[in-house]
């Protein structure tokens, strides 16, 4: 049986070092990889053609291939070439690189969604196109993709668990590590996977309360 | 270098625009030039280009031929910095009035002000209210335009126009989205902006308007100006024009005429 002692004073706090280690992945990937996501869903339809197809074949290759073997790549391949990461580097940037790919598909059809009168109405005005994209078009855009790149968040909560392949012990790899030591199975994976669900709760809630923000009456119910 | 020298003071003037689109010629050879202070009110059936021509006025559709003259000096749209001041100084107003979404009543008045000219916000709101003030709507400044009938977000558009201080505005059927009770608004604004002496070029199918305020009328039909003249020589009554015959056709679906 799994005593109170070892619960609280063993179990605990390696998992809570491991939730500080996951954060310190999850944070950093989520926001860059939204504003990755913004800057290359903007290329995607409005950068002229070989810029386009650059940013086009960037999403078809990250999103075409397994995040795992992304992850083995960066951290075991690149070193051959004199490219080296440290784990928790080669997992951030694998993160950002996906997580972006992924954003990017909910900006793009956003920014393809806002009304083709108001970008006439812009240019109409006077507006250079950089101007018009900046301040008409991706305030809207991204108001409507908030939904989908907010779920993009809760994915990457979860994936952030691939690290601990790369020796990076985070939440899932302390989990490990502790049953491996202790054989309490049941008890540490329920308590685990208890961390992931608040942090996805809390995920949630905040984006809820974001979208909630920045909603602006009228907008975007109409769709 | 060539030097194009224009008669008179037109404040604006196209010479031979020409378009095809998809393989179809939709303007051939188009001329219009409108003096200050002028009303020209463009009609025709629908499909005939009128809302083609106005927006390459502004080069918001590029003419495959033509130049335009802005106070006589001919504009190359193909300079950006160009094509942008040219823009400044033509205001558009739009059958759907594409307002923006996400920015209040008084913020779509005053954001070209601050992005396009430069205007710091204190200033632009200032003169957003002033603009809202003159089209009966600075009380809805803080509102979004889904909360706006038809009617106010056309009135808004007009304010939008009007701040950027356009020599000439653009108006592309601005009141034939409405529902038949708003139409009177919007018409009495613009009535409003012709008798302060605007700059303006319309396309509309209303014809009683075009009468009353127009210097004059310009039929259009298969991308052509086919007839031109002022109101009262093109719709005398027992003449043979083709406006007057579009004017009859459409008034007989009002029942009148
Ligand atoms: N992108 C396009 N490609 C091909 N044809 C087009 C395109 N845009 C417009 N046209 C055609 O050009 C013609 C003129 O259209 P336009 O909208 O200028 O007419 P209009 O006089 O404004 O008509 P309405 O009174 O219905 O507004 C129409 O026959 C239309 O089908
Ligand atoms: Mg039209």
């Amino acid at each position: 049986m799994l005593d109170a002692d070892m619960f609280w004073n063993r179990i605990i706090p390696a998992l809570n070092e491991g939730l500080l280690l996951s954060l310190s992945l999850i944070a950093p990937s989520s926001v860059i990889g939204f504003v990755g996501g913004v800057l290359v869903g903007t290329l995607r339809v409005y950068a002229c053609s070989p810029l386009r197809r650059l940013a086009d074949a960037y999403v078809a290759v990250f999103r075409g291939i397994p995040l795992l073997l992304q992850l083995y790549f960066l951290y075991y391949a690149l070193p051959k070439w004199g490219i080296r990461f440290s784990a928790y580097q080669a997992a951030v940037l694998g993160f950002i690189l996906c997580s972006t790919a992924y954003q990017s598909e909910h900006v793009r059809g956003a920014l393809l969604s806002i009304r083709q009168g108001q970008i006439k109405a812009a240019c109409a005005l006077g507006f250079s196109a950089v101007d018009m994209i900046l301040y008409i078009v991706i305030p809207q855009a991204v108001r409507r993709a908030l939904p989908g790149c907010g779920n993009e968040v809760i994915y990457l909560i979860k994936y952030s668990s691939l690290a601990y392949v790369l020796t990076f012990i985070e939440l899932t790899g302390q989990a490990k590590e502790l049953t491996a030591r202790t054989f309490h199975y049941i008890e540490i994976y329920f308590t685990a996977g208890m961390y992931y669900l608040a942090m996805t709760t809390l995920a949630s809630w905040a984006l809820d309360r974001l979208e909630k923000k920045c909603r602006i009456p009228g907008f975007g119910v109409q769709r | 270098m060539t030097t194009h020298i224009t008669s008179g003071s037109a404040v604006l003037e196209a010479r031979g625009f020409c378009k095809s689109l998809g393989g179809k010629r939709i303007l051939n050879d188009v001329s219009l030039r409108v003096n200050k202070g002028e009303m020209k009110v463009l009609i025709g059936p629908s499909g005939a280009g009128k809302s083609t021509f106005l927006q390459c006025i502004n080069y918001l559709i590029p003419p495959d031929e033509g130049v335009l003259f802005l106070n006589g000096t001919p504009v190359a749209p193909s300079v950006k910095r160009e094509l942008y001041a040219l823009r400044e100084r033509v205001g558009m107003i739009f059958q759907d009035f594409n307002l923006f979404d996400h920015l209040t009543v008084q913020e779509n008045v005053s954001i070209a002000l601050v992005k396009v000219k430069g205007m710091n916000r204190g200033a632009a709101a200032l003169r957003a209210m002033e603009e809202l003030e003159r089209v009966g709507l600075s009380r809805r400044a803080s509102v979004y335009p889904a909360q706006l009938s038809g009617g106010q977000k056309q009135r808004v558009a007009i304010a939008r126009a009007l701040a950027m201080d356009p020599e000439v505005i653009l108006l592309d059927e601005p009141t034939s989205a409405l529902d038949p009770e708003l139409v009177g608004e919007v018409s009495a604004v613009i009535r409003e902006l012709a008798r302060g002496g605007m700059t303006m070029i319309l396309a509309t199918h209303q014809m009683e308007f075009a009468r009353a305020l127009a210097t004059e009328i310009l039929f259009m039909d298969r991308g052509e100006i086919i007839e031109r003249g002022a109101p009262a020589e093109l719709l005398a009554s027992g003449g043979n024009t083709r406006t007057r015959a579009f004017f009859c056709k459409l008034a007989a679906e009002e029942g009148a005429c």
